[in-house]
């Protein structure tokens, strides 16, 4: 089943000063209900800008996204996000921060502690509910984003290089745990990076993008057992990540290129 | 060094001991006038006879209001202003040019205007006051509205947040900081404001009260009243500083 349907699009990005960029160029991809999809590419090829389409961000001002059938018309909870950088509320605790979206739902008080409590608990954040987002972790930041993101329940889980400002450990830890509870509750998610290994070992398909500007270069199913827990050091896996190593490596050295004309 | 925060205290205004002992004897022995110098137990103790009287009071509650009611509407006006302006562009191209004008303007040129508008009366104080410190608040909130992360912003709309609760629960907070570090510039200049206006056109207040006393010869008392208004102004700094500081605890 479809879940999400990309069609032909287009996005010019305007800076503030200069000309506009064509970031994508004819984007065309279909993401499956309840699948783990990895968008993969070099820096700048588009992959976030395409996040940000999905989640209503930016307007699509050519081609279509549609959701259930449906074309987007702004963000909307049935969507959650997760940032590089948490985008936590730091004037909020982690609880109120939990709480946001469950308050905005016009949950009961009850209900929405109870809905809070269990996320916070789900990410082990457990005795950390009164901390300021100050106190706190890289790790425990994002573990925060995601019990925020989660408690309002979103089909589509956007993750935009949710771990890429963690250190090596966390971030492996933090993949592990991630997988666990996706496995727990299966979800849409698309997830953005530009790490081959996390791409491999999270998503059950790869989506491959060109440099800038950005297409889809290759879809590549990613879907086989992952649940050894040497799974990072079988055979398989490391085919898998060269081979898809062998095709980001060239719009690699593309982006390079044209970043240096 | 020692940790005890009031020894600490002690220490950083030893400063001022010292010079209150310096001005003392510079007066006692007669190294200045002792009438362009009073000695600072005359000044006590003209300050003690002016308590008594109720002169103090009477004219410092009336500067105090001025000066509450002039910064009170400051702050409304200027935060409203600052945020609209960073949050909605039509405002901030209308109102943007009449702010880089109005901003260099020395307000105290306005002491006339006002009091041709309002008279001699509280009403004359508190627009100067308003007037003067109304910028400082609404660059501080334009300043900090327009560096809301977009991030946070983004994130409140799709935990269902609308436009306009976004304003108030992401834009507003994130233009906090910066709205209380202009409001506290804005505290300095009413000061300034106040007592430059009752001491030209007043017949109540601090500041009146000051030039009323000078024109009569009587400096003890005179300048029992610029220490009075000086430590208002300190007094009212460091509270601000303390309330600034819890508003802003979850920064650390």
């Amino acid at each position: 089943m479809t879940k999400i349907v990309i069609d032909k699009v287009r996005h010019k990005y305007r800076p503030a000063r200069g000309k506009p960029v064509l970031a994508l160029e004819d984007v065309s991809l279909e993401v499956r209900d309840k699948e783990f999809l990895a968008l993969l590419g070099p820096s700048g090829c588009g992959k976030s800008t395409l996040l940000y389409l999905m989640g209503g961000f930016l307007p699509v001002e050519s081609g279509t996204i549609s959701i259930d059938g449906k074309p987007i018309a702004g963000p909307g909870p049935d969507r959650g996000v997760v940032f590089q950088h948490f985008a936590l509320f730091p004037w909020k605790t982690v609880r109120q921060n939990v709480l946001y979206g469950l308050e905005r739902q016009g949950l009961a008080r009850e209900k929405r502690e109870a809905v809070a409590k269990k996320f916070i608990d789900l990410v082990g954040l457990s005795g950390f509910e009164d901390n300021y987002p100050s106190q706190l972790s890289g790790g425990m930041k994002q573990r925060a984003a995601i019990a925020r993101t989660l408690a309002v329940d979103p089909s589509v889980l956007l993750m935009d290089e949710p771990f890429g400002a963690l250190d090596a450990q966390t971030r492996a830890l933090m993949q592990s745990e991630l997988l666990g509870i996706w496995r727990a509750s299966p979800k849409t998610v698309v997830f953005v990076t530009h790490d081959v290994q996390e791409a491999v070992y999270l998503a059950g398909r790869v989506v491959v993008m060109s440099a800038r500007p950005g297409r889809v270069k290759a879809i590549i199913d990613t879907n086989f057992d992952k649940t050894a827990p040497d799974v990072l050091r079988s055979a398989k896996f490391g085919d898998m990540v060269d081979q898809i190593w062998g095709l980001v490596k060239e719009e690699a050295i593309k982006a390079q290129m044209g970043r240096g004309t | 060094m020692t940790k005890n925060p009031l020894v600490q205290g002690a220490v950083r205004y030893l400063p001022l001991l010292f010079l209150a002992l310096v001005w003392e004897a510079a007066s006692r022995f007669e190294l200045v006038s002792s009438s362009a110098l009073p000695s600072l137990t005359k000044i006590a103790a003209a300050w003690w006879d002016l308590a008594k009287s109720g002169d103090l009071l009477d004219n410092g509650a009336s500067s105090l209001w001025r000066l509450g009611a002039g910064l009170a509407i400051a702050v409304v006006v200027g935060a409203a202003l600052g945020i609209g302006m960073a949050w909605w562009r039509p405002l901030d191209m209308a109102l943007g040019p009449l702010v880089e004008m109005f901003y260099p303007l020395p307000k105290s040129a306005l002491i006339p205007v006002t009091a041709l508008w309002l008279g001699f009366g509280d009403g004359s104080k508190i627009l100067l006051i308003a007037m003067g410190c109304v910028l400082p608040v609404a660059i501080g909130a334009y300043n900090g509205a327009r560096s809301s992360d977009k991030a946070l912003v983004w994130s409140a709309r799709s935990l269902g947040a609308s436009r306009l609760r976004v304003l108030r629960d992401v834009v507003a907070p994130s233009a906090l900081p910066e709205t209380l570090s202009g409001i506290r510039t804005a505290l300095a200049i009413s000061f300034v404001l106040l007592v430059a206006s009752e001491l030209i056109v007043a017949r109540s207040g601090l500041g009146y009260l000051i030039g009323f006393l000078g024109s009569n010869g009587t400096y003890d008392s005179m300048f029992a009243v610029v220490l009075t208004v000086a430590g208002m102004g300190f007094v009212a700094d460091r509270l601000y500083l303390l309330v600034m500081r819890r508003a802003l605890a979850w920064r650390e």
